[in-house]
Order: C-alpha cells, then structure tokens, then sequence
C-alpha cells in the first residue's frame, strides 16, 4: 500500500500557494490532542489565542453551529458544531459540546445540513486534451499538461459541491495518460490545485480502458484478445526496465535511458499510482481483474456497467469500483445493461463503492442526485453518502486526509439547504481547507450553479478517436 | 452469499430488466393523494378505470370501488405523464446504425419523412420511460438537419405503430442551429444565412404548390409531391412547425420565420430564450423547453435551470420534454427534468402541468390524455410519495386501463 499523509498538515497546494496564503511550512495545528468526535456530556475547550502566530489565509478559526452534520465515518449529530481552523478540522460534535473562546468566528448554519464536500474519482472537465491517435497506450502524457484553471467547468464542480477530482483523460485508449486528483481551491495555476504527496509530487492516478472504445483502425486493436496481448506487452516492458532499474541502483552509466511512459507504469507497477480503469461489460471487468492480478497492480474499476453480474468475483478479487448511474441504459452496446441497482449490488456483495459524474456525461452540479438515484434503487442510504465522499477518497489514496468530517482531515466541507438526496435541496455553500470557494449567494457563484448567458464557456474536451455516437 | 446473495440481487433487479407484459384487468386506483390536474387535488380519493377509460373520480366516500375490481393502492397518483418532446422509438438503446432511425442525413429538407415509418413500439427505451410514468410521447424525426421530417404523438402501449398512434402528424420538425449545417465544401446549408434562405424558398415552394394544386384544368395542376404537400399543410396552419432553436438570436430568426409565413410556431429547446422572453410572448408561441439536465454544451452552453419557471411567469405556455441527443443518455426521463425544475423555481402544480395537462394541451391531445377526468383514456402513474424526489418510486403505471408496469422504478 501507499503511504498516507496525515501529517501533510496543510494538506498540499503548491510552495506559491502556501507563500500566497502565509502557511508558514511546518505550521502547526492547534489543539492536537482532540482525537475523535466529541460526544454529549464532554466538553472540551478550543483555544486558539496561543497557536495564532503568522499571518495566514484561514487565521481565525471557524465554528459552524446548529447544522445537522453528517461526518461519514461517525453517526449523524441533529443540532452539531464543525470547527476547522488553518485548513483543518480541529472539532465535530453535538451543538455545545465544544466551548470556544472569543477567537473563534462563530457562523450560525441552523436548519442546514453540513457534510464533507464531495469526491469525484472520475471527471474531464478544464478541456482536457491527453493522448493522441498515434499510439493505444501513452502513458507518458500527463492530463495536467493540458488543463486550463479558468475553465468554467470548475466553477460547476464548486457549485455541485465537489472538493476533490480526478481529472483524466478519455477512453479511446487502451492507457490513455496520467490522471491528476485536484483541490477545487481558488488557484491562478492548475499547480494551485495540487494534492501532493509526501515528496512533494502531484498525485494522480493512471487512465486505462478495455471494451468497444478502445477498438478501432490500426494502430489500435479490433478486437478484445488483442487489446489485452497489447496491455500485457506494455507492462511486462515496463517489468523489465524496472528490474534493470534495480540491478543498475546507484550506477547512473548503466541505468537505462529514460523513458516517461515506463516510469509511468514502473509506479503503477510499485502501487504508487493506481489505474483507474474504464470498462463495462462483465467480461472486460473480469479481464481487468485478471491482468490486475498478473501485473500485481492497484486497480479502481470505473462506469462497472455489468458489475451488478459478477459482483462476487469482484468482491472476492476486493476491488474497489465507482460506478456511474445515467438516466437510461444504452447508448452502445456494452453500456445496454447499465441499470440503477447496480451501486446497491455491489454494495450488497461486500464491494467498496464510490459514485462518479464522469462529467461531461453527468453534470457535477447534480452530482448527489446519482447517489439519491443509488439509494432509489436500494443501495443504503450510508452506503450511498460514503460513494461521494469517503470511498471515493480512498479511491484516490486520500482517505486519510479527506471525506469525512473528523478532526485533523483537511477542512473541505459543504452546506446544503437540506436532505442531500432531495431534489430540492441547494448546495449553499462549498469550503476547501477552510476558504469558502462557493457561495450561491454571490451572483457570479449563482450563474454556474443554475446558468445562464456567459455561464458556458468551456474548453472543449478532447476525447480522442472517437467515431460518433461513441462516448465515455 | 451464495443462495441468499442471488436471491437479494435478484429483488434488487426485479422490474428493472425490461421484458414484463402488460396486465389487463378492470382496475380501480386508491390514492392518498389524487393530482387530477383538472381542479384540486383530492386527498383520499379513488379512480376507478372502466374498458380503458376513467369512469369515475373522486374522494373515497363518494365513489365506491366496484365489486371484482383489482385494486391498486399507491401514496400519489397522477395522470399518465405526457413527454412533450422526445424521440423514442426511433432512436434505440443501442446507438448503432440499426437502431438510430431519428435523423436521415441524405438531404437537408425532408418534411415528406413519417414518424409512424420509423416508430418501434417495441424499443427498451419506450418501456423505460413508461415504468417512469410516461404514458404519451411527441416523438418523431430529430433535431439536426433543416427540416429533418414529421412527429407524431403515440402511447406507449400497442405491438404496432397503428395501435399506439393518437396523432399521425403532429409536426414539422425544423432546425435553426449550426448542428443542422454541411461542413462539406459546395453544401448548403453553410451558414445562418443560408438556412434562413432555403426554408423561406421552400415555403415559397410550397405556397406555389398549393395555388398549383388548386388549378380547374386537371392537366395544369402539378403531380403529388410529398413534401410540399406536407409543407402545404404548415402554411395552412394545419399542423405547426416546430423550430429547434437554442441561441436567442436563432429563437428570433424563427419568430421572423414563422411571422412572414404566418405559421403555427413551437419553440423547441430553446436554450436562451429566457433572453427574448418579451419577443416570445408577443408572438403568442408556445416553447417546448429543454430538458433541464441537458448538457451546457455548444449552443446550449448558457441554458439556465430557470428557463422553465421564468417563461411560466412571463405566462408563456410551455412544455417539459425528453429531449434529443446523440450521446448518453439515449434518452431522458420527463419525470426527473420536472423536479429539477421544480427545484428552481417552478411550483409543483406548473411542473406537474408541463408535462401532463398543459403539454397535452400544446400537443392537442388534452381530449385524450393529460388529465384525470371522467371518459378519458385509462392513463395513470402511480408514486409511494412526492413524485418528483429522487427516492421515490413509480410504483405501477397504466395506459388506456391497462397495467403495463407495476414494479417499483
């Protein structure tokens, strides 16, 4: 497994960011000893006077009061108290069991529901544009090459109340890039909105497909016995060069050349980077499953259309999958059983869940509606809320630092109007690591959450190779 | 798992995988809520469903369930939804060139096109949107090219085409957008400008056609053309054109159209119309608005969530629909673009309007369906709560008496 990094106490953003925000690096949280969520009877005093130091974005601490807070991995509280502090949340309970001191800004959110803000593990939006025609396999393109920070899309993704993405590239390739997990913070660069890892690099995943989207003229395969021979090829290059790797350790003459699309696949190869891969027929999610295991690879299994079909091998193999949900089947012919209950199956076989929007195929401002749609069709209701927020992080090996509402994971969070599976309820407001970054409230913030003239214009994805009809 | 793990899965699938026939049965309908859409709703009332029409409706003390009648109980129960725009039927589930009959791309004017020669009533998706309470569709030839053929409005009931038709021709279907344009070099139409110009000369045509047509000398008179013939009926205001127009400015150029031709006009999508709200109303034209959740997308990219409710203030008719696309979904639900109407400004009366009575009345078929009056068709949705929430269900649908789903959806 992956290391987490819990103690990345700011929670990523590149070295600008934090200098723009005045994080001093290695700046502490305060109130460390509060573990856990707070329960009635126990009151714990929260004081900041001390710690507040430097000059800092989030330099006085927040305190949401009188929500109903749905922390996900703890029980729901009616009337809470959500405090978050430096990009952090330093308390959850019950409304009065934290006692704060003057420092604290205190915003009264009665009547509202505050739960994490939500995980996307599967997106295209800021006009992605990853691998051409010229090759099925390119892992050595990187999506985040190609995003533009000001495109609108995001701002929809803010309204939907999504804090976290994995932007990827299409499924017209067998591999067809880098994927990069993104912070929906404010940023002037796509670097602003980097998840870095211990070391300091963006996180991403690695895009694959199986299935019709990936088959076509050649240089790609036609059929699926090719698709796979092809993949399999690429990975056991990518072995090789990894134990020469290792058997020229500390010799740079003998090593060998560089070569971006195997240090691509070496990280997959070494669990570092997961392949999230696209694939929808029972047969194709078995073959993923299968090179998954020849490869020794980490895998999330996405769109999963058939997965309701072989849910026990899937949950025997304990792979995750986020699955999509669209308003009817179809639209090819692998997608044709692409049903409603597919979520509450696997959910039901002992699979870990997550939902994704896929947007532009479903929209992110309607990003809950999905799960609402997953509980209509019998997943449980928190089973649904874990598909957009925890399980998508774990997903994306974030679970540690984000979606769920406990004390130290980075302070991303969303107010809604109400029940977050009711048609009617709003997403008020979106924070990530403690700034508000939406606000139905603010005009601009309102025109993309419902439309309007100047509301659209987006870069136009690339989804490469596609003939038309075809999709995602 | 093993046994009870395929039990359960097979719970969670019942009534989803298509397949299940239709009952026949006389039916009578108790709801805790009635939405008749013809006066208030009745609390506690019944409907009672004779030889595939309504008989009787009222609160359950004063109209009695009929002895040996099957009774279906349910929280709400609305008429049969009326899906104002759609192309079901012709387009399929598969979204391969044998299922895709809702856009023929040889020319760029083709009104001669039938909906009822492309209809399958045995498509998935007609029974996917039924199990959601549609009950009546405006389907027929897409939106893509000039004037890409003529609608019709069926049931979704009936093996044959003939027996769910309630309008052969409904209308002309036309479109106004740079999706209806050549790319090829030579190819008309190009530009805004040259749509414009070809279907103004084609209703000049037709025009020419039918003082041809009304000649004394038999010899003189022109031979039948289908397309003129039909264009004919457009200029006798005997069937509408429908428009497909989503920038403000192609909305106009419609209004224009339909202005110096003086036709029955349908706004059809209509993304931006929210910016010539005064225009519209001015012209007396009804819009079939966009479904909601439509992608923002090309020249939809500033469609707004409001349109609906903004255009229903402004007192404009309007219609919700399903709408037309040539990517996922093949199709949309009627039911779920209500409710996020609903959510942004509509009231639940005018949504549950917009796609039951006031669309049946712009499709002209509100004699028939759209309501839950006595002596019109047997057509009713039944929901175990608010039908727009997302977790409700449909829990059991009937069309002209009929039960044709009756799991949860």
């Amino acid at each position: 497994m992956r290391p987490t990094h819990a103690d990345d106490v700011d929670g990523g953003g590149t070295e600008a960011v934090r200098r723009r925000r005045g994080l001093g690096v290695g700046s502490a949280v305060s109130c460390l000893e509060l573990e856990g969520v707070l329960t009635h009877g126990s009151k714990v005093l929260l004081s900041f006077l001390a710690t507040v130091a430097v000059a800092q974005a989030q330099t006085t601490p927040l305190a949401f009061e009188g929500a109903r807070i749905l922390p996900i991995d703890a029980p729901d509280i009616d009337s809470g108290v959500l405090v978050v502090h430096r990009g952090k949340i330093v308390a959850v309970g019950p409304a009065g069991s934290v006692l704060l001191d003057e420092s604290v800004q205190r915003i009264d959110v009665t009547g509202k529901v505050v739960m994490p803000g939500l995980v996307c593990t599967h997106n295209h939006v800021g006009g992605i544009g990853g691998a051409d025609s010229s090759d099925p396999l390119q892992p050595d393109v990187r999506i985040f090459d190609s995003l533009n920070v000001r495109d609108p899309g995001f701002r929809r993704v803010v309204a939907g109340g999504l804090t976290t993405i994995n932007v990827m590239p299409g499924s017209g390739h067998l591999l067809s890039g880098q994927t990069i997990y993104l912070k929906m913070r404010r940023g002037d660069t796509i670097e602003d909105l980097y998840i870095l890892d211990a070391a300091g690099r963006p996180m991403g995943g690695l895009k694959m497909a199986n299935g019709t989207n990936s088959m076509r003229e050649k240089p790609f395969p036609s059929t699926r016995a090719k698709s796979a021979a092809l993949v399999r090829d690429r990975f056991i290059k990518a072995q090789e060069y990894r134990e020469k790797l290792a058997r020229t350790a500390g010799q740079p003459e003998k090593a060998p050349p560089r070569d971006l699309g195997l240090e691509a696949l070496v990280e997959v190869l070494e669990g570092s980077r997961i392949v999230h891969h696209h694939t929808h027929r029972a047969d194709d999610i078995i073959t993923v499953l299968r090179l998954a295991k020849e490869f020794n690879f980490r895998v999330v299994l996405h769109h999963v259309s058939e997965g309701w079909k072989v849910a026990e091998e899937i949950a025997r193999a304990d792979v995750p999958c986020s699955v999509i949900l669209v308003d009817s089947p179809g639209g090819k012919l692998e997608a044709a059983n692409l049903l409603f209950p597919t979520a509450a199956i696997l959910e039901k076989a002992g699979v870990k869940v997550a939902f994704h929007t896929d947007d532009w195929i479903t929209d992110s401002r309607i990003f809950l509606r999905m799960a609402a749609l997953g509980v209509r069709a019998g997943m449980s209701r928190e089973g649904a809320l874990q598909a957009v927020t925890l399980s998508g992080a774990e997903m994306l090996d974030l679970g540690e630092r984000l979606g769920s509402l406990s004390v130290s994971k980075d302070a991303d969070f969303i107010v809604l109007s109400g029940d977050p599976f009711s048609v009617y309820t709003k997403v008020l407001e979106t924070w990530v690591e403690g700034e508000k970054v939406f606000d139905r409230e603010d005009p601009a913030d309102r025109l993309h959450a419902v439309g309007g003239y100047g509301a659209g214009d987006d870069s136009e994805p690339y989804f490469c190779c596609f003939g038309q009809g075809e999709h995602d | 798992m093993g046994r009870c793990f395929r039990e359960a899965i097979r719970t969670l699938l019942a009534g989803w995988i298509v397949g299940a026939g239709t009952v026949s049965a006389q039916v009578a309908v108790r709801g805790s809520v009635i939405r008749t859409m013809a006066g208030p709703a009745i609390p506690n009332g019944v409907v009672v469903l004779r030889d595939g029409r309504i008989a009787e409706v009222g609160p359950a003390g004063t109209v009695a369930v009929p002895e040996g009648f099957r009774v279906l109980d349910a929280e709400v129960v609305t008429p049969g939804l009326v899906d104002a725009h759609g192309i079901v039927g012709l387009s399929g589930i598969f979204n391969h060139p044998h299922d895709q009959d809702q856009l023929e791309r040889s020319a760029p004017i083709q009104p001669e096109l039938r909906a009822i020669d492309a209809y399958n009533p045995n498509e998935q998706l007609v029974e996917w949107v039924r199990s959601f309470g549609v009950t009546t569709v405006h389907t027929g030839h897409a939106p893509g090219e000039l004037i890409s053929g003529q609608t019709m409005v069926v049931k979704l009931a009936g093996r044959t085409v003939e027996q769910a038709v309630l309008v052969e021709t409904a209308a002309v279907s036309a479109t106004l957008s740079p999706v209806a344009q050549k790319k090829e070099k030579g190819q008309s139409p190009g530009t805004r400008g040259k749509m414009m110009a070809m279907l103004r000369q084609q209703f000049i045509k037709a025009r020419e056609y039918l003082e041809k047509r009304q000649q004394a000398e038999e010899d003189k008179r022109p031979g039948r053309d289908l397309g003129l013939e039909l264009l004919g009926r457009v200029l006798r205001r005997e069937l509408p054109l429908m428009v497909t127009a989503d920038r403000a400015q192609d909305i106009v150029s419609a209004l224009r159209l339909a202005k110096e031709f003086d036709l029955r006009l349908w706004l059809d999508s209509a993304a931006e119309a929210y910016l010539v709200i005064d225009e519209i109303k001015a012209a007396g034209v009804p819009v079939i608005v966009h479904p909601v959740m439509y992608r923002a997308w090309g020249e939809r990219r500033n469609l707004s969530y409001e349109t609906p409710a903004k255009l229903r203030q402004a007192g404009i008719p309007i219609a919700l629909q399903s709408g037309y696309e040539d990517y996922v979904p093949k199709t949309r639900v009627v039911l779920f673009e209500a409710g996020l109407a609903v959510a942004n400004g509509l009231s639940f009366d005018e949504a549950l309007a917009a796609i039951t009575i006031d669309s049946a009345r712009l499709l002209g078929v509100a004699d028939r369906v759209g309501s839950i009056e006595v002596g019109k068709d047997g057509d009713l949705a039944l929901f175990d709560g608010d039908p727009f929430e997302y977790t409700t269900h449909c829990t059991a649908v009937l069309i002209n008496g009929e039960i044709v789903s009756e799991k949860p959806h």
